[in-house]
């Protein structure tokens, strides 16, 4: 197993062999290292044979778990998702079936990273049947569907069609679910009630949910919610990304310097 | 004096996280150097509030704190050392150059690496009267400064640019001007991220004279 060693001295060429091999933990480890690296290291025609193996690898029956699981598929879904061609489109919306709970959660994150309208309809399919569907599986840490990430990935998508479907999983019994449908709502509409949601959790008592709003509240750049940040029960290190977040929105929307002097003092003190 | 044990003897023997995160504040309140160790080694109790509390104690004690500090700068709690590192950088004592120079190039730990940058910003560097010694220390600085500048992370490369506003704007880092300039310049038109280069560019705005602190 020296090919596990040091990820920066392997080549794309080599990679791609390794995905192609027999073996499954070195398909399973190519695939991620594709997914990783392969934006940065690969030339166009490398990235064209990458992508076409990672969409083989998606159908791949070779590599499974005890469970059933399919190790190779989830991986080569997230480096489709990473490497942001299209032509995976199809093959992903074809793994929202599988009935591998983490393929189709990872085809649903890699669908909304590649923004591709296509695959809003199949992502809402998945919503069907809405909160009363959407229970956990007995023994397992999951819900039947991958709620989570198909509700985030159509707020990426700019799903409009999309928020009678997702609004009511703002009820569901699971926090994270909540957050990113207030997060998908906010994408979709702007409107700050939903930005306000996730403000309040800020006070939760559950320290991971704090932390989970306040990236949240980061990755939607939400202003008001700057203040709450610092102030918040939670790492400088999390305050960080997440004013940062906010701070970019800003920038990039060319806001006024007396809105951003306050959020660059803010900076400044949590480093 | 008796009285400060007491505080030292809660902080000690605080039964929960509130407990302890009160305790500190009241022992950080009483504003005696002898409660240096104690607040020292809440540094490392991994309670966010009641670390803070500490650091702000603290900073409030000054030059009093530095060698003490130094000495108990742990080694293995990263968490730990990057509060002492802030607290060595809010307080700004010379003598901490060379640990905070060691940390901002090499510290294994982010948070550790970015209090340390920004700290070469903030250290009173007229406390070193001598000029040429004090000259010499500083292009050390700023040497570090510059490899920092191409780090990775964006929040290091943010330190470099806060480092460099505050020596911008000091008239004991008046020798290495230039250079500071040139690299705030070249952040604020290269730096691959928005938050960074507006930072940078921010500091080049500023009126030198009015914003000294």
């Amino acid at each position: 197993m020296t090919t596990v060693s040091e990820p920066v001295q392997l080549t794309v060429p080599q990679m791609l062999a390794q995905l192609q091999g027999t073996d499954p933990s070195l398909r399973y480890y190519a695939a991620w290292w594709l997914g990783k690296f392969g934006l940065e290291m690969a030339t166009a025609a490398e990235r064209q044979a990458i992508v076409k193996a990672l969409i083989v690898a998606l159908a791949d029956e070779a590599d499974r778990t005890e469970l059933g699981g399919y190790p190779l598929r989830r991986n080569a879904a997230r480096a489709l998702g990473k490497l942001g061609d299209r032509q995976a489109v199809p093959a992903l919306i074809e793994c929202l079936h599988c009935e591998d709970f983490y393929v189709r959660e990872a085809a649903a994150i890699a669908l909304g990273q590649l923004g591709d309208p296509q695959a809003i309809a199949p992502l809402q399919a998945l919503l069907e049947g809405g909160v009363a569907m959407a229970r956990p599986v007995p023994g397992r840490p999951h819900l039947v569907q991958p709620v989570e990430a198909v509700i985030e990935s159509l707020g990426h998508l700019g799903a409009t069609e999309a928020i009678p479907l997702i609004e009511p999983f703002l009820t569901h019994e699971v926090p994270r679910v909540q957050f990113a449908t207030a997060r998908a709502l906010f994408q979709l509409t702007g409107a700050a009630e939903y930005g306000d949601r996730l403000l309040a959790a800020l006070a939760s008592e559950d320290v991971q949910l704090r932390r989970t709003a306040l990236l949240d509240l980061g990755a939607m750049g939400y202003l008001p919610a700057a203040e709450a940040i610092l102030q918040a029960g939670v790492e400088a290190s999390f305050k960080l990304i997440a004013l940062h977040g906010i701070l970019s929105k800003q920038l990039r929307q060319a806001a006024p310097a007396e809105q951003t002097l306050s959020l660059f003092q803010g900076l400044d003190q949590l480093l | 004096m008796s009285d400060l044990l007491a505080y030292i003897h809660a902080v000690e023997t605080a039964a929960s996280a509130p407990a302890l995160h009160k305790a500190v504040v009241q022992l950080a309140q009483q504003k005696d150097t002898a409660a240096i160790p104690t607040l020292i080694a809440v540094l490392g109790y991994n309670n966010p509030p009641a670390a803070q509390a500490a650091v702000e104690g603290l900073i409030a004690l000054g030059d009093a704190v530095v060698d003490p500090l130094l000495a108990q700068l742990d080694g293995d709690n990263y968490g730990a050392r990057a509060y002492g590192v802030r607290v060595l950088g809010s307080i700004g004592h010379p003598a901490a150059l060379r640990v905070l120079l060691a940390a901002a190039e090499s510290d294994f730990a982010p948070s550790v690496r970015r209090a340390a940058t920004k700290a070469l910003g903030t250290l009173r560097w007229q406390l070193i009267p001598e000029e040429t010694a004090r000259e010499a220390q500083l292009r050390e600085a700023l040497t570090v400064l510059q490899r920092n500048s191409e780090a990775a992370d964006w929040a290091v490369r943010y330190a470099v640019g806060v480092a460099l506003d505050h020596l911008h704007q000091q008239a004991a880092a008046c020798a290495i001007r230039e250079a500071v300039c040139s690299l705030l310049n070249h952040l604020s038109d290269r730096d691959p991220d928005i938050v960074v280069r507006s930072r940078c560019q921010l500091a080049l705005q500023r009126d030198c004279l009015s914003m000294h602190i």
